[in-house]
């Protein structure tokens, strides 16, 4: 199999091409958007390997959702609620460290997935793997973009209304809850949103890379920010940046447009590192 | 203690009992929070205080037992050990915010309550553990508490800040009419600070006002040799004391309760 690539499948028209490169930056927006505030929630309640495990379990939610004719955005979220109550309670029931629960579910689902996705092929080959691992930005429809943006809409007004929660139980969970922070429900919510984020992002960079850019942007937004908001503020900032600079060198160089765009956040993450590094001893 | 829940008491908790994974952690604990007193939990690590603090909170469920709150209690909490990790940007003032909405001036205003005004735009992990504690005071006493609730409160604090943290806190309950209930694993340096003392090692050995507790044979035989509190004690509350220090070694006790007799002498001037 052969990761896409728009020469290799897009080499219609002058208009047709202008077309799929504005829907790329648009859905390349509405990643950066919710990748933004999510990715600083994740990365300060360490959740990037739970990010990961939703992440993968996303393509199962996929490949189900496609066997039972449903929409693959809610096999997603419907996995990813599973996922989240599945942890809470081994969590609970367990000797087992967190992060080796993640291990054992994230590879379970991702080689689930894998194996229903297979199944699921044989009858309709329509279905890239590629894309859903690696994404396919370059693909994107605008039917694609509208679900994408009423994600965005869905995933902001949570944010905004759980914000002061959110913040506190992430800052610290024992204050937050004698204040009246309803943390495991919280902690649910966010799973969700989460979860919600990889069903409408799936295409843009896949689920095996999805997670760089929660945290590389957020990374990079650290750097700067001496307040929470600042923070996302920042990070959205650096993830927009990340799917511009990766679609130009994508286009330009021709190579796989996901991985493009994670690279690139790498790199800007690298300067930034760098240049404050300078910054500093001078 | 007595049983019945007094008129007037903010919280009282009756024949608690909790175990983790078969261990018996606490076994028929019974407390009473009166308001205006100092009660200080004490005992050796892993004695159960910070369990039972947690069950007193509701941060943990609650196994056996009731515990019974004045409703709407309003309740100041400083957890054990705060720590607040570098990935997230947060100033002082930021997390001041979090406790609910306050205006700045009244945030700034709790910080002078802690002497801690200073750190008001420092970026809180690099305050020292002093201030943090401070801050972690004034962030409780942001919300007008009835009730104080304090585990460890002199928690990574050097021995000249842990005094200087419990005379704020005393001096704390008086101007905000405030109980206080705190944790603490060395009696002697919060004796003159306190009111009642309850001895926990799983259940409660004894009880009573500090210069008692600190004679009484139980308290004595868990924590058997506190000279090392004495001395910190005698060298800061008064260095008169000095030369009763150096006689510790012989009547540990005898010069324990001396100290406390003044101690005693000191609050009551504070109260008239």
């Amino acid at each position: 199999m052969i990761i896409r690539t728009h020469t290799s499948t897009h080499t219609s028209t002058a208009a047709e091409m202008d077309n799929f490169i504005i829907n790329a930056l648009l859905a390349g927006i509405a990643l950066a958007l919710v990748a933004g505030p999510l990715g600083c929630v994740v990365v300060w309640r360490r959740m990037a390997y739970f990010g990961d495990t939703l992440a993968h379990a996303a393509l199962l939610g996929v490949a189900l959702a496609v066997s039972a004719n449903l929409l693959p955005l809610a096999g997603v979220v419907i996995i990813g609620a599973t996922l989240a109550v599945l942890l809470f309670w081994l969590e609970k029931h367990s000797e087992l460290s967190t992060d080796t629960l993640l291990g054992i579910l994230s590879h379970t689902a991702l080689a689930a997935g894998l194996i229903v996705l297979s199944i699921v092929q044989r009858d309709a080959s329509g279905i890239d793997m590629m894309a859903y691992l690696f994404g396919d930005i370059l693909a994107i429809s605008r039917n694609d973009l509208y679900w994408m943006y009423a994600g965005v809409v869905v995933i902001g007004v949570a944010i905004w209304r759980l914000w002061p929660g959110l913040l506190s139980m992430s800052v610290h969970e024992d204050l937050a809850r004698t204040d009246g922070v309803p943390v495991a429900l919280m902690r649910f919510a966010f799973m969700l949103l989460l979860a919600l984020m990889i069903a409408i992002t799936i295409n843009v960079v896949g689920i095996l890379l999805i997670t760089a850019l929660l945290i590389i942007p957020a990374a990079s937004a650290r750097l700067f920010s001496r307040t929470p908001v600042q923070m996302i503020v920042l990070a959205v900032v650096f993830a927009l940046l990340s799917v511009f600079t990766g679609l130009g060198f994508s286009l330009h160089w021709d190579t796989p447009t996901g991985p493009s765009i994670v690279v690139l956040a790498a790199v800007l993450f690298f300067v930034a590192r760098t240049g404050k590094t300078v910054a500093e001893y001078r | 203690m007595n049983m019945e829940m007094h008129h007037g008491s903010l919280l009282s908790a009756h024949g608690i009992g909790y175990r983790i994974a078969g261990r018996q952690i606490l076994n028929n604990i019974d407390l009473e929070l009166l308001p205006d007193k100092i009660l200080t939990l004490i005992g050796p690590n892993g004695a159960g205080k910070t369990t039972l603090i947690r069950l007193l909170l509701g941060l943990s469920p609650l196994q056996s037992g009731e515990i019974k709150r004045k409703p709407g209690l309003r309740i100041g909490y400083v957890p054990q050990r705060v720590i607040i990790e570098d990935t997230m940007p947060l100033r002082v003032r930021d997390f001041l915010r979090l406790a609910g909405k306050y205006s700045v001036a009244e945030m700034q205003q709790a910080l002078v309550a802690v002497e801690a005004e200073s750190a008001f735009a420092s970026p809180i992990q690099k305050i020292s553990g002093g201030e943090l504690q401070r801050v972690l005071l004034a962030r409780a006493l942001l919300k007008k508490p009835e009730l104080l609730v304090l585990d460890e409160p002199a928690q990574g604090v050097d021995v000249v800040g842990q005094q200087a943290l419990y005379n704020l806190i005393s001096s704390l309950r008086e101007k905000h009419d405030c109980s206080v209930l705190m944790v603490s694993h060395d009696l002697h340096l919060v004796m003159a600070a306190t009111d009642t003392v309850v001895c926990l090692n799983h259940h409660v050995c004894c009880t009573g006002h500090p210069e008692d507790v600190s004679g009484h044979p139980e308290y004595l035989r868990i924590f058997g040799n506190t000279l090392e509190g004495l001395a910190v004690y005698s060298h800061h509350h008064d260095h008169a004391h000095d030369i009763h220090g150096d006689v510790v070694d012989e009547a540990g006790e005898q010069v324990c309760q001396h100290d406390h007799s003044h101690a005693h002498e000191h609050a009551h001037e504070h109260s008239s």
